[in-house]
């Protein structure tokens, strides 16, 4: 998953970056083809270098010190406002076929079965950035049909939902799971690949909405070994790469 | 110029009625002020309005120590374990009292408290059209923009009854020099009706005038000042002490059950009289955390 997600920041982008894994997917982007890609961070900072050593919040001293700007949220929600900011990570607990996620409440918003955090800025990045890298455990009660709250908009009801929503750019382009890497095609998520050893099958049973697959569909590729090496040298006790996320 | 030192008890409650509302943790991750926090605890503050984009763990102890009647948040939970427990069972089953929310994001509420700061009654945004946070908040209006005809939200303004801020230092005036990210920390100051600053260092006049662009608020803008080294434990404060990822990790693990929150509660707060004698529990840990004082670079205006 951290693999793909690097792969998906773009040399000289700016990238909202976020918590957990896209932490990581940030420092090997910057490591391998992405060296002058921009990270920025919802707090206030804006590093051109990835933190020295592992992150366990984006408010660790580690990624303050070296960092180039110190700022408020509101310069930062700004630029994304504007349109500055290409690319944003965002997870979530459920997500449905059209990239809308909640990670507000499972159940009843008033009377929930289980209260989850809520957006931070998550809903920001998915109504503001250019473009929505999403990176969840692949699930069949996480990848529903639909999801009991739209937190952070996708694409709503498809194509053009955004448009009439009035939200100025952007949506889901790529969810990336522990099983496979879905493409939004037209406001709808398309079986691109199927990671090593994984069924279209297996992929077919986890997932909560009727499976569309790419004409060509492929594996995805492995990490490189020095991708993993990379990987495993920023997260030496996996606290964040072994949760089965 | 009288000094506005004073205890975190009396701050507490001189300035901090019960029903206040209350913004805190306004950085985001680092500089929450959870000494603020515990005394609230203590001095068994109820129907409070909380007010903050993340909070950590700050707003689950509150919540689930029965201090809260409203949440205005972006996020509420344990950023580096997970869910947070309290607020979950308080969501959930209304254990120790059913609270309101009103979501937000981190945009929405750096924009309430802004339209606060600026004495605007709202600010618009393109942000959220689509979500179903709107409904859940319930204060904002969606709106065209006269101009353009183009569809807006409209975030009415936040202006807390007190916002606490913790910084590196401050003056006996209050002029506070916070470095690190900011957050929605200057927002908040400026938009409260009393603000209370947490200084890990009384500095002179001097120090604060030497650097004025590191000013996160001026002293005329501040009710009260503490001085409470080590106020953000288990929350960083750059350039002092780090992130005491541990003691989140098993803040977590403690406080599955009610029992196990109340346990957590007796020994980190209730039967703790003061930050002194937090530090003091933490020992070596609370050593092992510091960083080697490095200062910030004076500079010379």
């Amino acid at each position: 998953m951290v693999a793909q997600a690097a792969r998906e920041i773009r040399d000289g982008e700016r990238v909202f970056v976020g918590m957990r894994l896209p932490l990581i997917a940030f420092v090997v982007a910057k490591r391998t083809h992405a060296p002058n890609a921009i990270g920025l961070f919802e707090l206030g900072v804006v590093r051109d270098e990835p933190a020295p050593e592992l992150l366990y919040t984006m408010g660790d001293n580690a990624n303050v010190a070296g960092a180039v700007w110190c700022a408020r949220t509101i310069d930062l929600m700004g630029m994304l406002q504007r349109g500055d900011v290409h690319a944003g990570f965002i997870g979530g607990a459920e997500i449905d076929v059209h990239g809308n996620l909640n990670t507000t409440a499972i159940g009843d918003r008033g009377h929930p079965k289980v209260q989850l955090p809520g957006s931070g800025g998550g809903a920001d990045i998915a109504s503001l950035a250019h473009r929505l890298i999403v990176i969840m455990p692949h699930d069949r009660r996480r990848l529903r049909e639909k999801v009991d709250f739209v937190t952070s908009p996708g694409h709503g009801d498809g194509r053009g939902w955004r448009k009439r929503a009035g939200l100025p750019r952007g949506g889901p382009s790529v969810l990336i799971t522990t099983l496979a890497v879905f493409r939004f095609v037209d406001g709808s998520a398309v079986l691109e690949s199927a990671h090593p050893g994984v069924s279209v099958e297996r992929i077919r049973n986890e997932t909560g909405w009727p499976l569309a697959v790419a004409a060509a569909l492929r594996e995805t590729e492995p990490p490189s070994t020095e991708v993993l090496s990379i990987i495993r040298g920023y997260d030496p006790q996996g606290f964040w790469t072994r949760r089965g996320e | 110029m009288t000094s506005k030192v004073t205890t975190m008890r009396d701050a507490v409650t001189k300035h901090v009625p019960d029903g206040a509302s209350v913004a805190l943790g306004c950085a985001l991750e680092p500089a929450i002020p959870f000494a603020f926090a515990h005394e609230l605890i203590r001095q068994r503050r109820r129907d409070l309005h909380l007010i903050g984009p993340i909070s950590d763990i700050a707003f689950d102890q509150l919540i689930g120590a029965g201090c809260v009647a409203v949440v205005s948040a972006a996020w509420v939970g344990n950023v580096s374990a997970g869910l947070a427990h309290a607020y979950r069972r308080a969501m959930e089953q209304g254990i120790p009292r059913p609270i309101e929310v009103r979501d937000h994001s981190n945009f929405s509420i750096a924009q309430a408290l802004l339209a606060g700061a600026l004495g605007a009654p709202y600010l618009p945004t393109r942000s959220l059209l689509g979500s179903d946070i709107p409904r859940a908040n319930g204060t904002f209006r969606e709106a065209s923009d006269p101009f353009s005809g183009d569809a807006l939200l409209l975030i009415p303004a936040i202006t807390p009854d007190v916002t606490a801020i913790a910084v590196q230092r401050a003056d006996e005036d209050g002029n506070a020099h916070l470095w690190g990210p900011w957050g929605v920390s200057q927002e908040a100051a400026l938009a409260a009706r009393a603000t209370i600053v947490i200084a890990d260092e009384i500095v002179a006049r001097s120090v604060i005038a030497s650097d004025p662009n590191r000013t996160i608020v001026p002293g005329t803008k501040v009710t009260a000042v503490v001085h409470e080294p080590g106020a953000c434990h288990p929350s960083p404060l750059q350039g002092r002490y780090r992130r005491d990822h541990e003691f989140f990790h098993q803040y977590h693990a403690a406080t599955r059950t009610p029992e196990g929150f109340a346990a957590w509660i007796r020994e980190w707060v209730s039967e703790v009289s003061d930050r002194r004698a937090y530090l003091a529990k933490l020992g070596a840990r609370w050593g092992a955390l510091r960083d080697d004082g490095v200062p910030a670079a004076l500079a010379l205006f």
